[in-house]
């Protein structure tokens, strides 16, 4: 990374005439007053004009400032930053598919809907749900679309409640998706183990109360062992169950949600089915169903009638739509190839290997940092800055300094109930040499911390910028280049 | 698998620091009488050679593909420049997370705000997020901002909006006590005046309208904005078509209040619906009631310009239930590849491309309309499709083309009474002169 050469916005190295894109010659008849009775304009003010060398080592220059899985270790937690096989990233762009236009008749589409119906079927055989629905386009709109489900699943019972149960260690998104379905939101306290308190989960679970909506294995890495009798619990009240499936990777193979007393689920293709998170998207986020919600999943499902794939539109207890045409498509087959290559044994391998890793730098980490929660964890593992703070280092100094180790940060100050979090997800797919790597930066961490706790303050210092005043960002917004007068 | 990347040694290793006798003893959390207790149901694992000619026999189900094809509505088959694929393919762009530490993701941010600062130049508009889901779910974000902004619950659709965008803002609003109502059409095509200028009231918090619209007529952007002013609510302005801003007038000069739609046609592939690219922009003024991600320009300790997500107190992961939106994850590497498109083509080419579309389209509709008993169904100014009426159902139409390997167009007796004679015919730079008049020459064969 050639870290002192500043790159310009494309805007500054513009210059009139140049151009990186030549057209053929309109080859129909020029039709004069094109579109009269529509305002034109004059021209694309402030659009760049550059030449195709130009663009193409901007756009190299720029992606040699970001940090990415495929240069190393990507531990945030919750995240699932695992490999992304790249035959799948070649196959998603198969002509067939790449080609194919939404509003194409389901005759002319069969390999498509074969896709749809393909993964939702491993969905289900993986999550242990009666059916899947692979509209939402990520995973907080999986959310958005299965609390919906269950206040139609509610409402056609006679009565769609008020509130949603969250335990106070969620992911920001479930309160906020519930939120968005019309729900008032209670917190539910967590107990020393970092799980979900039954006590007060039962004295909160009212005939009010629609749903709890519950991350298992949790934000801490903890199953929440108890969740047969938390299901009872909401069941009994008649509520439902939803489950955030953002930790399904600890899972998979070893445990399924549907035999947990789950009602609703989404799953994050991005996370648990390797598809790539592409700088903050595109996801994916298939929401799974129990029989009781499945009147309601939006509409079209795919449906199969005499050997072919059909759309079934006929759907009048349907949620609706949540997204236009059939989800994101392309990620979806980057799931179903991934499953391909994997097969069952691969499948229960990926929870294997998640929490054999997330162990082996718990226990290698374990002293060195402060562990909140004694209990056993899975996929990932939840450490604090406490005994850092005493040398007046945080876990945000912990996590700058990291970078110059040539490794990404974890997920910090998160959950919230571990003040000073470093929330470490390895995933799977990680080689012991890149392990050992990050174990031994964490440690020489810690000892600088005490040593020297101002090169952890001034971290990080080996990149193309150094720590950005996020502060002025938000109170001065520039949120777009102009030109200068 | 080949994925996972350790040995047997490694992993012997491993478990015994754990402490752990088997792996198996490390899930002793979860209570033995939900576990797994047999293999999933799961076709074998195949080589990555088994697996290219499975999704090659797939891919050959879709006979699509070898059809001449003049669908748009929503999704438009546009010219991608090699550089887009090439550049956005990199390892660096596709396989990082939402750039949360800024010192190691400034190409993502600065590519970002590039993006948003386009979006603001197409879109003749202050400020621009870095992206939505898809057209769709942008609409229903403006609906439910304009709700937030005017505090009213009564939003003014447009039929002449994309019918699958209207059913995802019903699906929306359907729990938060907002209604819609919707203004039909004239024979212009365009909103119908008079049905608007009812609608209105002082409770309604926005006008939302598809300009080309679902038609592929030009709304008149203006007077919609000024009748929608009238009343105190908030004027939306859908595009579903991006590239059209190449050519016609920015809504954010015309008094659009916000901008929001679909940016597929800028560099990505019809993929059968996605990932597609949301993009909204705004007046300054609603800037904390915005949905979604924004990069913003700021210093480091050093002094030099770097980018960083910014306004996050909109946003769920802080404020959690009292967030504008519960969007977290977007759609950044496509909106990656429109940047690297919008770039590409720049100020003279985009104008180009979009007048070349605009052409072609008056052409082909011209020549369909030549056709004994084909007419074109509207009079209003329209971009790079166009609905022609036929003689008879286009159902069986479509059938007769279909059978010499031609999709016409979109039928829009689905979605629309009274149009089942109608269809939606799309006309991109794709087109070759040649295969306009294949299509002309088609249709009149079927239709004798």
């Amino acid at each position: 990374m050639i870290k002192e050469i500043r790159e310009p916005l494309i805007f500054e190295i513009s210059e009139a005439g140049k151009r990186a894109a030549e057209l053929p010659a309109l080859d129909v008849p020029e039709t004069e007053n094109l579109l009269a009775g529509a305002p034109l304009r004059r021209e694309l003010e402030g659009f760049p004009e550059v030449s195709e060398t130009e663009i193409t080592r901007h756009f190299t220059r720029l992606s040699q400032k970001n940090y990415c899985v495929d240069l190393g270790l990507y531990p945030l937690g919750s995240c699932t930053m695992k490999y992304n096989p790249k035959i799948n990233e070649r196959l998603s762009a198969h002509p067939a598919f790449a080609a194919s236009h939404p509003l194409a008749s389901a005759d002319l589409v069969q390999g498509n809907l074969e896709v749809l119906k393909k993964l939702e079927g491993f969905l289900c055989e993986i999550a242990g749900m009666d059916a899947f629905t692979l509209q939402p386009a990520a995973g907080a709109h999986g959310e958005l679309t299965g609390m919906m489900l269950i206040r139609a699943a509610l409402e056609a019972r006679g009565n769609a409640r008020k509130y949603v149960l969250i335990p106070d260690s969620a992911h920001g998104t479930n309160p906020s998706s519930a939120h968005i379905c019309g729900y008032m939101v209670k917190e539910i306290k967590s107990n020393e183990n970092g799980t979900i308190d039954l006590a007060s989960l039962a004295q909160e679970m009212t005939d009010e109360v629609a749903a709890l909506m519950v991350t298992n294995p949790n934000t801490l890495g903890v199953f929440e062992s108890d969740i047969c009798r938390i299901a009872e619990i909401v069941h009994a009240k008649g509520g439902l169950v939803y489950m955030d499936g953002a930790n399904m990777n600890a899972l998979t193979g070893v445990v399924r949600p549907g035999d947990m007393g789950i009602d609703v689920l989404h799953i994050n293709l991005h996370k648990t089915f390797s598809t790539p998170h592409g700088g903050g998207g595109p996801g994916s986020g298939p929401v799974g169903v129990k029989k009781e919600l499945m009147p309601f999943l939006p509409v079209p499902v795919i449906a199969e009638k005499g050997g072919r794939y059909v759309l079934d539109f006929d759907r009048p207890r349907s949620i609706g739509r949540v997204r236009a045409y059939f989800g994101n498509f392309s990620v979806i087959v980057r799931a179903l190839c991934y499953i391909l290559t994997l097969g069952p044994k691969g499948v229960r391998e990926i929870a294997e290997f998640a929490v054999l890793n997330a162990n082996y730098i718990r226990k290698s980490l374990e002293g060195e940092y402060h562990l909140k929660y004694a209990t056993a964890s899975l996929h990932e593992c939840v450490f604090s800055d406490k005994f850092q703070k005493e040398f007046g280092v945080t876990n945000l100094d912990i996590a700058k300094r990291l970078i110059d180790y040539g490794v990404h940060p974890p997920t910090m100050s998160f959950p919230l109930i571990v003040h000073g979090a470093l929330m470490i997800e390895p995933t799977e797919t990680e080689s012991r040499r890149d392990l050992d790597h990050f174990i031994e930066a964490m440690k020489a961490i810690a000892k600088e911390a005490k040593e020297d706790p101002e090169v952890l303050h001034a971290a990080p210092h080996v990149t193309y910028v150094s720590r950005l005043d996020e502060v002025a960002a938000a109170k001065f917004p520039v949120l777009r280049w102009e030109k200068k007068a | 698998m080949s994925y996972l990347s350790l040995s047997d040694k490694d992993k012997a290793e491993m478990l015994a620091r754990t402490g752990a006798a088997k792996i198996d003893d490390l899930f002793c959390c979860i209570p033995e009488a939900i576990q797994l207790m047999r293999p999933l149901d799961l076709p074998p694992a195949q080589s990555e050679l088994e697996l290219v000619r499975t999704i090659d026999a797939v891919g050959r189900k879709n006979s699509y593909v070898g059809h001449l094809s003049f669908l748009g509505g929503g999704a438009y088959d546009h010219f991608i420049p090699t550089v887009v694929d090439y550049l956005s393919s990199r390892g660096e762009f596709v396989s990082p997370y939402t750039p949360y530490q800024p010192e190691v993701s400034q190409g993502t941010l600065q590519i970002i705000f590039e993006f948003q600062t386009l979006v603001c130049q197409l879109t003749g508009l202050d400020i621009a997020n870095a992206s939505l889901y898809d057209g769709s779910t942008g609409v229903a974000e403006a609906v439910l901002m304009a709700h937030r902004v005017t505090s009213r619950d009564k939003v003014v659709l447009a039929t002449s909006l994309h019918p699958q965008y209207r059913e995802v803002v019903r699906t929306y609003i359907k729990n938060l006590g907002v209604t819609a109502v919707e203004v039909g059409f004239g024979p212009e095509g365009r909103i119908d005046a008079a049905a608007l200028a009812k609608a209105l009231d002082d409770k309604t918090a926005a006008v939302v309208y598809q300009s080309p619209n679902f038609f592929g007529v030009v709304e008149d952007v203006k007077a919609l904005s000024d009748a929608a002013h009238g009343v105190k609510a908030l004027s939306v302005a859908v595009v579903a078509e991006a590239l059209s801003l190449g050519l016609l007038e920015a809504p954010g000069r015309l008094g659009a209040d916000i901008a929001t739609g679909e940016a597929q046609s800028l560099g990505l592939p019809l993929s059968f619906g996605g990932p597609y690219l949301g993009f909204m922009a705004c007046k300054k003024d609603y800037l904390r009631q915005m949905p979604g991600r924004i990069a913003g320009e700021t210093k480091d300790t050093e002094g030099r310009r770097g980018f960083v997500l910014t306004l996050a107190t909109r946003e769920q992961h802080i404020r959690r239930e009292k967030a504008t939106s519960n969007i977290c994850t977007n759609q950044a590497l496509c909106a990656l590849r429109a940047t690297i498109f919008m770039e590409t083509l720049g100020k003279q080419g985009l104008r180009e491309l979009a007048w070349q579309n605009a052409q072609k389209a008056a052409y082909a509709a011209d020549r369909l309309a030549s056709i004994r008993g084909v007419k074109k169904k509207f009079t209003g100014p329209f971009f790079n499709e166009f609905v022609i009426e036929l003689p008879q159902p286009w159902a069986k139409v479509d059938a007769g083309l279909k059978a010499q390997g031609l999709v016409g167009g979109h039928g829009l007796g689905t979605d629309y009474r009274g149009l089942e004679n109608a269809a939606l015919v799309c006309v991109t730079e794709l087109k070759t002169r040649e295969e306009i008049d294949h299509l002309v020459r088609t249709l009149e064969e079927v239709l004798r």
